[in-house]
């Protein structure tokens, strides 16, 4: 039998020490030992993006990576998106733009897009279709995905909201069931 | 704010934030996988590495001494089953062919054919496990396509396959053959100026949901299970599952998670038995999951095939005869949907001689299950294609020769009845106004094609539950699982019936035990046949709320009327004043009780969905590389409850569709072996490939229906491999007739032009 190890990882702004066999990648330790189970599997292989976390700035597929080798690393899961009561705000406009059908690679999406506007804050179209490149969605088509991070940046850009990472608690609070201005009927 | 939306709708039309949606943007909402308890085990299945052997001995005891082992269990643990038909939802499913699915008996039948499942401590350790298992098989030929499978003296996969025309004394590896008539074709094709005949190959592809099959099951000592995981009909895998395990139907209860995508994959069953059967073994739960080579290799793809297709137009362009010959793979057993690609193949144009032959064929590839709109895009590539030959021969846009040719009310289906209200030439027409297709399409190697596809939808049965509580606000219950955010679909119906807030209605999936039966969320029926119910079911609270006002004001029930959420007097004046529903829900108690709105439906009249893309390409005629410029699709809702979703199924719709024409195939070598068991290989669409698909809803509503709904969710994926063939041709000359166009392929197609040119060239010197 494996012997177990003790990892310390900064996930999501706290430090966390845990115990975990050292052949479990960080997405088993994320989902089966942290029952942080918001990072999906979908392929095992990196390929599908749904288990995608930024690491020190950078999105990675924690399918590919040991628990271990996080060691000392800062992780940041959908979990920890949002803060409090008020939602990130590509949280917000993925809601506002009907951006998820089944929502399976929604968390991998957001952390992707997250980690593309913390480096650059004004994306083109075809920048953030570079960037999400590697997380697959089937339902969408991923039209209502790229509308929504294009919206999310110019939100951050202070357009809309002036708060980086936050959008107001009042627009966050009756999310759902809110009525959209842009939400005419054809 | 959008306080309303048009044709006088208050709700319904706008597009409100889905209230499942705070859980899926913050990782809270739950599927399958995400489901632990104490005590519980982990799973893993043992598959076959040989598309087609006996399976002489299986050896177990090994495995099961490693140290975390609880349990194995193989086919010898299931009943054995007679070969019955039984319906699950939208098919009908052989039970004894179902349980040889779901742990082989005697023979494996495709690469990834069930062998034994393992439960253990971990699921390392039921890997582990799995390598101990001793398998001994004797290696049989595999039969990979339609073609060798219908050869006489073909390798036979199920010795106790018959079909009718051959008799009850001949081994077979055709299932059924299905033949639809008008008409005389023979004479039809002497009325045409021109004729086009081709023959098709299109490559079986794979839903491609993200999220892997799962189950966690859980068998009690009373002899009650609970089935928790993600499936698109929580009844039907009540239904099979106790049917394979041999339990009473009633004593399952089936818990639908979070489901993440299934577009017909997730109807049936595959992990769910199992994990049942490993927990009566062990007194543990027990959770399976796939990995995506498992989800590849051995859940329910759709359908390659090959189709021959001739189609006969008079010079000015009118359709006079068509006759169409299909052999779909059915996988190692029967049921391919080949039977709805004879009846979608040219359903689209009003054709006064038809004659269509379509044969389901076994092969020894995994059992084909549902895929959006299943087994019509096949088809449509074939009849969109040749369509568009003939436009060309006559000097006819496109849109006009479907417009001219195009079905409409009264129009008979190919299986006989005439067309009630439909939306086809609208969606044509909605193409031709677009600014995509009044673009003009400019630059080398570039290309513009249209398609469009017709798909049935289904009704079948929904019930749901609709709860006034004594604040006012409302719950809404159905069985239908939530896929592409239905739940705000069914919460806006209700809402829209009882007058009262979006934010008022909270819409809930219940488990099996707690709502009515209620079929698969597929068929395009959630909305037409569940919104259905919801409204019914929203109509009795109405009922209700009058009785109650009218017991308050000592009136008839007939003498309130309720509109816009408010309860008055039929005649105005006097001292009654209107009542609001939160008034009246705060006096339940003392007007006799809650209020539980209730309805089942068993929806008839559904209304058939109509689509037309358009698409831009560019190919690389050095690498055989399409570059999809533009995307455009029309399509009829009949009534977009949530435009937001609708566009969502249609821009989902047409990426696969797209994958489908350019990229997706299985990839089997010459032993049977599936080759591409991964998401690099098995290369679906990213958001690099894809440019913004426009949209452009149609409403044509269904007669019938309360709101005239008609499905949304499949007919989307059935024009675009035909629309990219038909692009692809405008762009460089050459006509596709197989599936995938991938670089590979069409660089082929473009170099033999190019040498038939030269050698035209060189004849001509």
């Amino acid at each position: 039998m494996a012997n177990k190890v003790i990892v310390e990882i900064n996930i999501n702004g706290d430090p966390v020490e845990l115990l975990c066999e050292p052949r479990q990648s960080l997405l088993e330790v994320l989902r089966d030992v942290l029952e942080l189970t918001g990072s999906k599997e979908g392929c095992l292989t990196g390929d599908c993006g749904a288990c995608t976390v930024v690491i020190d700035g950078r999105p990675v597929c924690s399918c590919l990576m040991l628990g271990v080798e996080a060691a000392g690393k800062n992780v940041a899961t959908v979990e920890g998106l949002a803060s409090g009561m008020s939602l990130h705000v590509l949280q917000q406009k993925f809601l506002e733009h009907a951006s998820l059908q089944c929502g399976i690679c929604t968390p991998g999406v957001l952390m992707s897009a997250k980690a593309l506007l913390d480096r650059n804050p004004n994306p083109t179209e075809a920048e953030i279709r570079y960037a999400l490149a590697g997380n697959l969605c089937r339902c969408t088509g991923y039209d209502k995905i790229v509308r929504a991070v294009t919206d999310a940046a110019a939100a951050l850009a202070g357009r809309t909201h002036p708060a980086h990472g936050t959008v107001p608690s009042e627009t966050a609070s009756g999310m759902a069931g809110e009525m959209l201005a842009k939400g005419e009927a054809k | 704010m959008a306080a309303s939306s048009s044709n006088g709708f208050r709700v319904i039309g706008t597009r409100p934030i889905r209230h499942d949606g705070v859980d899926k943007v913050t990782g809270r909402a739950k599927y399958g996988a995400d489901y632990a308890f104490p005590g519980m085990l982990h799973g893993k299945v043992l598959r076959s590495p040989h598309p087609h052997a006996n399976i002489k001995s299986i050896k177990i005891d090994k495995a099961l001494a490693l140290p975390g082992v609880k349990a194995i269990v193989t086919s010898a643990d299931l009943p054995a089953l007679p070969d019955k038909m039984e319906a699950a939802g939208e098919q009908a499913i052989n039970l004894n062919h179902l349980s040889m699915n779901i742990l082989a008996r005697g023979k494996a039948l495709y690469d990834g054919h069930p062998i034994a499942a393992v439960a253990a401590t971990s699921p390392h350790i039921a890997d582990e496990a799995l390598r101990l298992i001793e398998v001994e098989y004797e290696l049989l030929p595999p039969v990979m396509t339609v073609e060798d499978a219908m050869k006489p003296g073909a390798t036979i996969l199920l010795p106790s396959l018959r079909n009718k025309e051959d008799g009850p004394d001949k081994e077979t590896n055709v299932a059924a053959h299905l033949q639809f008539k008008r008409g005389d074709v023979a004479e039809g094709f002497k009325q045409a100026d021109y004729v086009i005949e081709r023959e098709f190959k299109t490559a079986m592809v794979h839903q491609g949901y993200i999220e892997p099959h799962n189950a966690v099951g859980i068998y009690n000592a009373d002899g009650h299970a609970t089935i928790y995981c993600s499936t698109q009909g929580s009844f039907v895998v009540r239904a099979l599952s106790a049917a394979v395990l041999g339990i009473a139907e009633g004593k399952i209860k089936v818990v639908p998670a979070e489901i993440g995508g299934g577009f017909g994959g997730k109807t049936t069953i595959y992990l769910e038995p199992l994990s049942v059967l490993l927990s009566q073994k062990t007194g543990h739960p027990v959770k399976l999951t796939m990995t995506r080579a498992e989800v590849l290799r051995a859940t329910g793809p759709t359908s390659g095939s090959t189709i021959r297709c001739k189609m006969g137009a008079t010079k000015d362009g009118k359709l006079v005869a068509a006759q169409c010959w299909l052999a779909y793979e059915a996988g190692a057993f029967p049921g391919s949907p080949v039977g709805a690609g004879a009846m979608t193949i040219v359903a689209p144009y009003n054709i006064p001689n038809i004659l269509v032959d379509a044969y389901d064929v076994v092969v020894n590839r995994p059992k084909t299950a549902a895929y959006r709109a299943p087994g019509a895009s096949n088809a449509a590539m074939a009849s969109e294609t040749v369509l568009d030959e003939l436009a060309e021969k006559c000097g006819i846009d496109p849109l006009e020769m479907r417009l001219m040719n195009g079905s409409e009310e009264g129009t008979p289906q190919t299986v006989g009845p005439p067309f009630k209200r439909i939306g086809f030439k609208e969606t044509v027409e909605a193409i031709k106004n677009s600014p995509h297709y009044k673009s003009k399409l400019t630059g080398a190697n570039r290309g513009r094609g249209v398609a469009s596809g017709f798909w049935f939808n289904v009704g079948l049965q929904s019930s749901a539950t609709v709860n006034i509580h004594t604040d006012g606000t409302v719950s809404v219950v159905i069985g239908s699982v939530d896929i592409g955010g239905t739940r705000a679909a069914q919460a806006m119906i209700a809402a829209e019936v009882l007058g009262v807030d979006i934010n008022d209605v909270r819409p809930t999936i219940a488990d099996t035990d707690s709502i009515g039966h209620t079929d698969v969320t597929g068929g395009s029926r959630t909305c037409f046949a569940t919104g259905w119910a919801v409204y019914e079911a929203a109509q009795d609270c109405v009922r209700q709320l009058k009785e109650r006002a009218a017991k308050l004001w000592e009136k008839k029930p007939d003498e309130v009327v309720f509109e816009n959420g408010m309860l008055s007097p039929a005649q105005p004046g006097g001292e009654l004043k209107p009542m609001s529903i939160k008034q009246i829900a705060s006096r339940l108690a003392r007007t006799g009780g809650p209020i539980v709105g209730r309805a089942t439906v068993n929806a008839r009249g559904v209304g058939p969905a109509f689509a037309t893309v358009c698409v831009d390409v560019e190919v690389d005629p050095d690498t055989g590389k399409t570059q999809i410029l533009r995307a455009t699709i029309a399509q009829d809702a009949g009534k977009a409850i949530h435009p937001s979703y609708v566009e969502g199924q249609m821009q989902g719709g047409m990426a696969q569709g797209l994958g489908w024409g350019l990229n997706e195939e299985y990839f089997y070598d010459d032993r049977g072996i599936l080759r591409n068991t991964g998401l690099l290989d098995y290369r679906m669409p990213t958001c690099l490939d894809l440019p913004a698909i426009e949209t452009a809803i149609v409403e044509v509503p269904t007669p019938g229906h309360p709101l005239g709904i008609r499905g949304v969710g499949e007919v989307s994926i059935v024009p675009p491999p035909a629309a990219l063939a038909n692009a692809i041709y405008h762009a460089v000359g050459v006509r596709m007739t197989e599936l995938p166009m991938s670089p590979p392929r069409l660089l082929k197609a473009i170099l033999k032009k190019r040498a038939a040119g030269e050698a035209q060239a060189a004849a001509a010197d």
